[in-house]
């Protein structure tokens, strides 16, 4: 450390005139200031290495803090919040559909083998090689299920690293919000858009009885 | 010696869709007498009864998987001789060696037609 003797002659000067300009006693609204001052003087005892490292480091913090606004900006709260339980809602939908049917087509092809045990011959072996055919197509439904329920899994491992995003980029992602809050669309403001989001899941689906009522309103 | 088609055949499947067109095939196999587990220790407790003669199951169930129960059945001196084929959508040669290395008897493939499931009966059980 250096001692007030072998200070740098800049540096002595520098504080010659700011005692000059504010005497000995600094008020604290001027500490930056004269801190700001004393540290341009210092410019001086920094080597090339130094600066090259302290503007790389500056650069380095401004990436980070533009990457950090970046991601922020993506929203990964709604991704998390929105877009993968929407999925797994989805795909969830589609095995219990997928299952639906093809319970319905065990049922009639279950129907066919009874009229089938009625009958002999060549007419019988055509109707068990049609269903056994179907029996085997059936199957599809355990193949999709499966797959199905690894997407669900792969999208539940998504959701946990988002959730630790989200997590991390807490006061970012806030900030985002509040520089750019969502508009919400007026109540009667249906567009286009907000007319393509069928099928519907269940339970959110108008019937058949329920449309027919509606479109009877209009007469 | 001819395969008794009133055997007791367990199958084994956490999907109900499978389990309903396992049923309809072996049905259409004239076998009669089918009992139906949902995870391997659903089986384990119906086997473990005593009147099962023939397993087919699944792999890939919970909270006991088909090669759990494999292994499981292996190590008991009552079930350890039990025809078992597997019949899964795990079709990497790990498995297979892992399933031979169990002790299953043979091993089918989904998806899969009825053809290569009473060919696989017949290697284990003997013609029909």
């Amino acid at each position: 450390m250096q001692t007030i003797n072998n200070v740098d002659p800049d540096i002595k000067n520098e504080l010659a005139a700011l005692r000059e300009t504010h005497g000995d006693v600094v008020k604290v609204s001027e500490i930056a200031s004269v801190v700001k001052s004393i540290m341009s003087s210092m410019k001086g005892d920094l080597t090339a290495n130094d600066l090259e490292l302290y503007h790389e480091l500056e650069a380095l913090a401004s990436y980070i803090h533009d990457a950090k606004s970046d991601i922020a900006a993506l929203r990964p709260d709604e991704v998390r919040d929105e877009y993968i339980p929407t999925a797994s809602d989805e795909l969830d939908a589609i095995v219990q559909a997928t299952e639906v049917a093809t319970n319905t087509i065990m049922d009639s092809t279950e129907e066919i083998e009874a009229v089938m045990a009625t009958l002999d011959g060549e007419q019988a072996d055509k109707l068990m090689n049609a269903t056994t055919n179907i029996y085997e197509a059936c199957g599809f439904q355990d193949i999709t299920g499966q797959r199905i329920t690894k997407v669900v899994k792969a999208l539940k491992d998504i959701e946990v690293k988002i959730d630790a995003l989200v997590t991390a980029f807490g006061s970012e992602i806030e900030k985002v919000k509040a520089d750019a809050p969502v508009e919400e669309p007026a109540a009667s403001e249906i567009t286009d858009a907000d007319l393509l989001g069928g099928p519907q899941q269940e339970g959110e689906a108008a019937t058949q009885a329920e449309i027919d009522a509606l479109l009877a309103s209009f007469d | 010696m001819a395969v008794d088609k009133k055997m007791n055949i367990l199958i084994v499947d956490d999907y109900k869709t499978m389990l309903r067109i396992l049923r309809n095939l072996l049905r259409q196999l004239n076998f009669v007498n089918i009992e139906e587990a949902t995870d391997g220790s659903m089986a384990l407790q119906k086997l473990r009864q005593g009147n099962i003669d023939f397993v087919i199951s699944d792999w890939n169930m919970e909270p006991m998987t088909g090669i759990q129960l494999l292994r499981e059945v292996r190590a008991d001196d009552k079930l350890k001789h039990l025809p078992f084929i597997m019949i899964t959508a795990e079709s990497k040669s790990e498995n297979v060696i892992a399933a031979k290395q169990a002790g299953v008897s043979n091993y089918i493939v989904k998806p899969f037609n009825a053809e290569t499931l009473k060919t696989k009966m017949v290697s284990v059980l003997g013609d029909f």
